[in-house]
């Protein structure tokens, strides 16, 4: 039963026996600032991560429009430029795409789809959402001070006190702090919800994917934040109070942190797509009207990528003066995931493949996303091989493949499971006709903007650059139109959101019609305030 | 608007760009407009980084056209109003292992030139000499370990003090100057923060960390200026600290030397004690 969820609800009628009155709703401040319900924070976090994405997004267009032109007048003090390019990143890492995949949609719909009433700890729920505001602004502090200019990776010496000494770069790393306790707790939920309140039946190997990619995913945060939070715990340290992990002038090492960073980093990048795999599973096979092709061989290609994801993290710092053999091993490392990949890849093609397709919203998104997806993929294969890196290392190449992969791959499966969920979520459809507006012109928008990268990586501009030889000027002025339409999208997108909560229709249980499997589409829409007060049975 | 002032300017160029790309073939060693490849190599070991990239690009490029062609297809033949009723297949084991077993085989057709290619990029066994290369906030300073303590600082020309032709962001009061022909060994350091030395149509790179020496080689094959950049965050100024190596005959380079350092021993400023610089001389060297 839920009961523990009542434990701050306003003294209203029926509390204390709530079997009779499942949907009774607490007064704002009760629901909202001290929610324990899990579609409560599920909204606030997606909310959230709408919030972060678009402060990212127009931090990226001051980019792009700096860059429109060798010699751009938008940003001119360097350090300006290093705080944005910091905080886009940490932005859009932290504070969107983990938010909207694993806060967001984790909250929403792991519950939903095991058939839990709730998450095992709904408290702790709520703070691991309520740490992020405050770390937000921090983040924004620290660029508002001018004072965090190391880049995402904040790689010391740049980070530390002689070269950032203001305090706006402790912003930032405490900022990173309270974010990883956040993802700690919410991952510590998710895996004691998913071992234990899965409805009776559901075995393991009958476990819905997303839920899958969420419970690896949750592995994966908590083995390798707590090593981000040692890794900033030590520069602050070296910052403010006079040790010296980092500095090579007290018996430290620089490298050091780049080891520590990129172990927590590394597996960083598949915990921000390992849930949005999960997402676009249920898109192809609903709209496909299939079941997933090779389930088990899905499930154990999500494990071999956590698995491997954690030995691969020096493939990013191929170039800081690691012996050979090490990176020859890590080469090889980096190579093997290409084949878990691409299990992926073609199961969601046979999964297709002899179903009956519905070109509905969010399976463009996810056609959209096999496509980006595969590009950034075999990118990968590119700089995974650290002899091509010694050229594209730190390159536009890199960028472009990153972004092909986060900002076009898990963004796409946001957006896909935005347009697959909403109408369960809120009980209201989105508008058909928008949706693939914003779908066409975002697809076109990022594939300007990183497409054109490839080729200014591969001729040798350096990232990070807010100014750059005029050879470059062609490829960044299609890049930053690109950006400009990516952003057209973005307002496409806020719209689809105005018309959808305004709309009157009520959707229906299961709208997709039969191709819809899972659980959740099993209750209303939007569910009940309380879901599963009786427990499905799976056969 | 900036931008609409602006827009008649950046069609220009774009029509420049297009032109010089028809014969921009006189500057093989520097980025190029429009340019969608890898800067041409000047030596051997950029030369085996753009084979093995070439390799490489093809096998990618025809994954991606095969998986865009199975997605067209299954949109095309497989879609509602041609296929209205799905089928039930999920499993088919022979396929789980076809497509699990060939990707496998193509990483191992990548692997084994990687290998070969890393070991080779590595470092020389037997160079001919070295370079000590240290980074600075925001300049380079080339030390010539063999010629005594001879170092030469080198900073980016500003704009304002451009001449006529010389490429913006790109160009270098003093040049790194090397002989062709010569196995280089290149010894990088910083004194503050992690800088990168790159240098695209070298085929080298390597970052410049303080407190370890990391050792990587190059050669020049013909005379010419290469340039590069730094391409490692280091603050304010990361876009201002570019690389440009000159490479001159031995004759050259053997007079270049002593004119070097003549002008050091009467102008001080050009010289520099590198242990000084660089921390203890004992350190290890990292490959």
């Amino acid at each position: 039963m839920a009961a523990t969820t009542h434990d701050h609800a306003p003294h209203g009628h029926a509390h204390g026996h709530d079997d009779h009155h499942h949907d009774h709703k607490p007064g704002f401040v009760a629901r909202w600032l001290f929610s324990t319900n899990h579609k409560d924070i599920g909204t606030l976090y997606l909310i959230f991560a709408v919030i972060g994405g678009l402060v990212g997004g127009v931090l990226s267009i001051f980019m792009r429009m700096q860059l429109q032109f060798p010699g751009g007048t938008v940003i001119t003090s360097g350090q300006t430029w290093n705080n944005v390019i910091t905080a886009h990143g940490l932005l859009m890492i932290f504070f969107s795409v983990m938010p909207a995949l694993i806060g967001g949609f984790g909250n929403w719909f792991i519950p939903l789809m095991i058939g839990a009433p709730d998450m095992a700890f709904p408290r702790l729920n709520n703070i691991s959402f309520w740490l992020l505001p405050p770390a937000f602004v921090m983040i924004i502090i620290g660029l508002i001070m001018n004072e965090s200019g190391s880049g995402w990776t904040l790689y010391p010496p740049l980070s530390n006190q002689t070269y950032e000494p203001g305090m706006g770069m402790d912003f930032t790393l405490f900022a990173l702090h309270l974010a990883g306790v956040s993802s700690l707790l919410g991952s510590m939920n998710f895996i004691t919800t998913i071992f234990n309140m899965r409805a009776p039946g559901m075995t393991l190997h009958k476990m819905p994917l997303f839920i899958w990619a969420s419970l690896v995913t949750a592995f994966l945060l908590v083995l390798s934040v707590p090593v981000l939070a040692g890794a900033i715990t030590m520069l602050i340290c070296d910052r403010n109070f006079g040790t010296a992990f980092f500095d090579p002038a007290g018996g430290g090492d620089p490298v050091l942190f780049q080891h520590l960073f990129w172990f927590f980093g590394h597996p960083e990048v598949y915990i921000m797509i390992l849930p949005g795999f999960g997402v676009i599973s249920h898109v192809i096979s609903t709209f496909s009207r299939k079941p997933i092709f090779g389930y088990l061989g899905m499930v154990y290609a999500m494990v071999a990528i956590g698995v491997v994801g954690f030995v691969v993290w020096a493939h990013h710092m191929y170039l800081s003066g690691m012996d050979v053999d090490t990176r020859a091993y890590f080469m090889a490392a980096t190579l093997v995931i290409a084949v878990p990949t691409g299990v992926k890849i073609f199961s969601w093609i046979a999964t297709m493949w002899g179903g009956s397709i519905e070109f509905k919203t969010p399976m463009l998104w996810a056609l959209g996303f096999l496509f980006v997806f595969t590009i950034g993929g075999v990118t990968g294969v590119v700089c995974a091989n650290a002899g091509i890196d010694q050229m594209i290392h730190n390159t536009y190449y890199v960028i472009a493949h990153f972004h092909y992969v986060l900002s076009l791959g898990a963004v796409f499966s946001i957006f896909c499971g935005f347009y697959y969920w909403i109408g369960k979520m809120s009980g209201r459809q989105y508008p058909e006709f928008w949706g693939r507006v914003h779908f066409w012109l975002t697809f076109i928008g990022v594939n300007l903007v990183f497409f054109p990268q490839h080729f200014l990586g591969l001729s040798g501009m350096p990232r990070r650059y807010p100014d750059y030889p005029q050879a470059f000027a062609g490829w960044n002025y299609v890049s930053s139109i690109g950006s400009y339409i990516s952003g057209i999208a973005m307002l496409v997108f806020l719209y689809v959101c105005y018309r959808t909560f305004t709309s009157k229709e009520q959707v229906a249980d299961n709208y997709w019609g039969e191709g819809a499997t899972t659980l959740e589409w099993t209750q209303t829409s939007p569910p009940a305030f309380h879901s599963f007060t009786e427990l499905p049975r799976i056969k | 608007m900036q931008l609409l002032r602006r827009l008649p300017a950046a069609l220009t160029l774009l029509l420049a760009a297009a032109i010089m790309l028809a014969g921009a073939d006189a500057l093989a060693n520097v980025p190029k407009p429009w340019e969608m490849g890898m800067q041409p190599a000047a030596n051997e070991l950029k030369a085996r980084i753009i084979d093995l990239h070439n390799l490489v690009l093809i096998i990618i490029t025809l994954i991606t056209i095969f998986v865009g062609a199975l997605l067209v297809w299954v949109m095309v033949r497989y879609n509602a109003t041609r296929n209205p009723v799905p089928s039930t297949t999920s499993h088919n084991t022979t396929i789980e292992v076809l497509w699990t077993v060939i990707p496998v085989l193509i990483l191992v057709v990548i692997a084994i030139p990687s290998f070969r290619l890393v070991y080779y990029l590595d470092h020389t066994p037997d160079p001919d000499m070295t370079i000590k290369v240290t980074a600075h906030q925001w300049y380079w300073e080339y030390g010539y370990p063999e010629a005594g303590e001879l170092a030469i600082e080198s900073r980016m020309i500003r704009d304002e003090d451009l001449k006529p032709g010389q490429l913006r962001l790109l160009e270098v009061d003093n040049q790194l100057v090397v002989p062709v022909g010569k196995k280089i060994r290149i010894l990088t350091n910083s004194v503050d923060v992690i800088h990168s030395f790159f240098i695209p149509s070298l085929g080298v790179q390597r970052y410049a960390i303080p407190g370890r020496t990391i050792e990587t080689w190059m050669t020049v094959d013909k005379p010419g200026v290469y340039y590069g950049q730094c391409n490692q965050i280091c603050g304010v100024d990361h876009s201002r600290m570019p690389i440009a190596v000159k490479a001159v005959t031995q004759d050259e380079y053997k007079a270049w030397l002593g004119q070097a350092k003549k002008a050091a021993l009467t102008d001080p400023s050009q010289r520099r004690v590198l242990a000084d610089a660089t921390g203890s001389t004992g350190q290890a060297i990292q490959r």
